[in-house]
């Protein structure tokens, strides 16, 4: 028997609603498997399960929005008689009016995700609740930075003197309310990366010229549906210098560095209606570039009609942020937390490169390091990008 | 009606005071002892009284505590009032059977029938120098047990008003006297009256945190309050008084008013009534809570003989004050 928990799809996920089963009572499941598509502030995600076994029975009914943590379905192990004692569904609480419900914060860490939590002191957690303050907002004055309830009382003061109330806002369309919340999950994520988070930044240029005559002779080869866009080869030679420098990869939890079990690349897509993801490609190191083309395709699609697997919003162990052809020439990223770096590549730029004592022009691309100071120091970063660098050299070893 | 005045007194008098008048209240009184009578206690407590009262009621008894706690079970069974004094509480570890499985439990084993209207006084404590087996504090420990009362009298209110409800309780009370306090002077009101024995004191009212103590080191805390006010720091200084059954109300209420609590106990930390005090305020005031509970106990030591390194294992104020400091403005 296991339960199949409402998944943390990344820090800043406090709730998600089910708003379809794709299961039903009595079905057989395997690792792996869609079992529900979950609205969250991300859009909907479709969320796999994790055990085989067979439905016993689905808890929460369609519609319902729960917090992370609450218990889904009940999942029996095959082959084993259907328990004496009933589960009864449960009924979610009444939803709290609008101006009371507390705005989403990137401070509720349940496992697996696991971040650290903030220290608030339990008065302070029920007069942020009582003022509606957002603890994410709250600086701590209390021992060890916790946040005492002169801090909730400080910042409630902030709040009425400053910024309009909730109720004052006019009522929005749904797909306002999807960005609204969007934009608060990205503010809390942010805020707290540059909170938490002792960035460092280091850049170089990399010569591109071998990796896009590589892919120009490549592509000829290939039927139009098949054609390779050079952000694969780049987010393959960042999987790949992982390897050389493996304390780039994986989370920074409760002041310890855990390295990730695979590399599992973010890759951030914009969307066009706003807003931002970062989902994950899985083991991007062992794919080849046909399969790795196909997976960023997918995904880019999908993340812009709004449908992505729990284990891609979660699981990225490193992100890469590619600005692509319209974007600026550099970039320095926010670290996404729980992650210790972020890759960036600005635009290909054709630009005057000296080589082999000859002036030439080349096409050039800017590539950053934005990591985490508590995992890592400048002088490893630097390696890490020398080995992006001598990749994207050989693009035909990608 | 004169008025009336005054009078100095000292923590020792107070006891003595309490003793004598409950022995002219009600004849079936009697304390017996090691060395109570012709000695005059120990620690002097008994002075003059078996010339007063005769060895008929004030009785000298030999060095074995198990034997004489057990002849004041008897007795009290008998229906005498016994106050049996054993000179330390490092001694009643001899009696602990006799506490433990006979004066706790007798009522309840006979199915209601006996009760043991017993009382035991000693004294208890470190900070005289008397090294390791001399040096107990374990009041907490008695706390424990369910079938007696544990007072801890701190002031000489409670040391004149404690003896007198506690003989007319119907089962046993330890009664724990720290053996700092006996020379400590003050001021007795003529009138001063009988204590309510299950109910903390407020020592000191305050708003930003609680200090829980009891016994011998009120009167630091209440020097740590005095010092944290200079600082802008108004404390509140509860005298828990009795230690079972202890007064969660009094308790709760000063910290959901303060929300921070410092509990300051002359035991040792681990399994100690500081920790019972804090899975209480844990239990009952949790979401009032807006700092950890802070605990100053002794260092987790065998008590040592030289000054100043018993001194650096007792709770001393300016440990006290830095923990409250720290609840308060986040640093010590």
């Amino acid at each position: 028997m296991s339960e199949f928990r409402m998944p943390s799809l990344g820090a800043d996920m406090e709730a998600g609603t089910v708003v379809e089963w794709r299961v039903h009572p009595g079905d057989t499941v395997k690792r792996g498997d869609i079992v529900a598509l979950v609205e969250t502030e991300k859009g909907l995600i479709e969320i796999e399960i994790f055990a085989d076994g067979v439905i016993e029975s689905l808890v929460v009914p369609e519609g319902e929005k729960v917090p992370v943590g609450t218990l889904l379905a009940v999942v029996r192990d095959e082959g084993k008689p259907p328990p004496a004692v009933k589960i009864e569904p449960v009924k979610a609480e009444p939803r709290a009016p609008a101006p009371t419900e507390a705005p989403p914060t990137a401070m509720v860490p349940p496992p697996p995700a696991a971040l650290q939590r903030p220290r608030v002191s339990p008065l302070a957690r029920k007069r942020a609740k009582e003022l509606a303050v957002d603890l994410a907002t709250v600086r701590g004055t209390g021992e060890g930075g916790a946040i005492t309830e002169a801090d909730v009382e400080r910042a409630a003061g902030r709040t009425a003197a400053g910024a309009p109330a909730p109720a004052a806002v006019p009522p929005t369309t749904a797909a306002a309310d999807r960005l609204a919340a969007m934009r608060k999950a990205i503010a809390a994520a942010m805020a707290r990366s540059k909170r938490e988070i002792p960035h460092y930044y280091i850049g170089t240029h990399i010569d591109m010229s071998q990796a896009l005559a590589w892919l120009t002779e490549e592509n000829l080869r290939r039927p139009v549906t098949e054609r390779l866009l050079y952000s694969v080869l780049l987010l393959k030679a960042v999987a790949l210098a992982v390897h050389e420098v493996p304390e780039m990869n994986g989370l920074w939890i409760d002041g310890a560095f855990r390295p990730g079990t695979g590399v599992h690349v973010g890759v951030a897509i914009s969307l066009r209606q706003g807003g931002l993801v970062a989902p994950a490609i899985h083991d991007v190191d062992k794919m080849q570039l046909n399969d790795l083309m196909r997976a960023m395709l997918d995904l880019v699609k999908r993340a812009r009609t709004g449908v992505l697997r729990g284990s891609e919003v979660s699981d990225a162990t490193i992100t890469v942020t590619n600005l692509g052809e319209q974007g600026a020439e550099t970039v320095f990223g926010v670290i996404y937390p729980p992650q210790v770096a972020l890759v960036g590549f600005g635009r290909v730029i054709e630009q005057p490169w000296a080589a082999d004592g000859m002036i030439g022009a080349r096409p050039v691309i800017a590539a950053s390091l934005a990591a985490d100071h508590r995992a890592s120091d400048g002088h490893r970063g630097g390696r890490f990008l020398a080995a992006i660098d001598r990749l994207l050299q050989e693009p035909e070893k990608l | 009606m004169t008025a009336q005045v005054p009078t100095k007194t000292t923590y020792r008098e107070a006891v003595r005071v309490a003793i004598r008048e409950a022995l002219q209240r009600d004849e079936r009184v009697f304390l017996m002892g090691e060395d109570v009578g012709r000695y005059g206690g120990c620690f002097a407590v008994s002075k003059g009284l078996l010339a007063e009262f005769g060895p008929e009621r004030i009785r000298d008894t030999p060095l074995s505590e198990s034997a004489f706690v057990g002849a004041g079970i008897g007795a009290a069974l008998g229906g005498v009032r016994p106050i049996v004094e054993i000179m330390t509480v490092n001694f009643s570890l001899l009696a602990l059977d006799q506490i433990v499985n006979n004066a706790a439990t007798i009522l309840h084993m006979s199915g209601g029938q006996f009760n043991i209207p017993l009382v035991i006084r000693m004294t208890t404590g470190a900070g005289r120098q008397l090294a390791a087996q001399h040096s107990h504090s374990l009041e907490g420990w008695y706390a424990h047990i369910p079938g007696i009362k544990v007072l801890a009298p701190a002031t000489i209110e409670d040391a004149r008003g404690m003896l007198w409800p506690a003989l007319e309780d119907p089962d046993p009370v330890l009664i724990f006297e720290h053996g700092s306090l006996y020379n400590v002077e003050g001021e007795l009101a003529a009138d001063a009256g009988t204590i309510d024995i299950c109910k903390a004191a407020i020592r000191r009212p305050g708003t930003d945190v609680s200090l829980i103590t009891y016994g011998g080191t009120l009167a630091r805390t209440l020097q740590a309050a005095e010092a944290l006010s200079s600082e802008g720091i108004n404390a509140e200084v509860i005298d828990l008084r009795t230690l079972r059954p202890l007064d969660s109300e009094t308790i709760v209420a000063s910290v959901s008013k303060t929300h921070r609590a410092v509990i300051v106990d002359e035991g040792w930390r681990s399994g100690s009534i500081s920790a019972e005090i804090t899975a209480r305020i844990v239990e009952q005031a949790f979401y009032d809570l807006d700092a950890p509970v802070a605990r100053v106990c002794s260092a987790e030591v065998p008590m040592p003989y030289a000054k100043h390194l018993e001194d650096a294992a007792l709770p001393q104020v300016p440990a006290i004050v830095a923990s409250a400091r720290r609840l308060v403005s986040g640093h010590e």
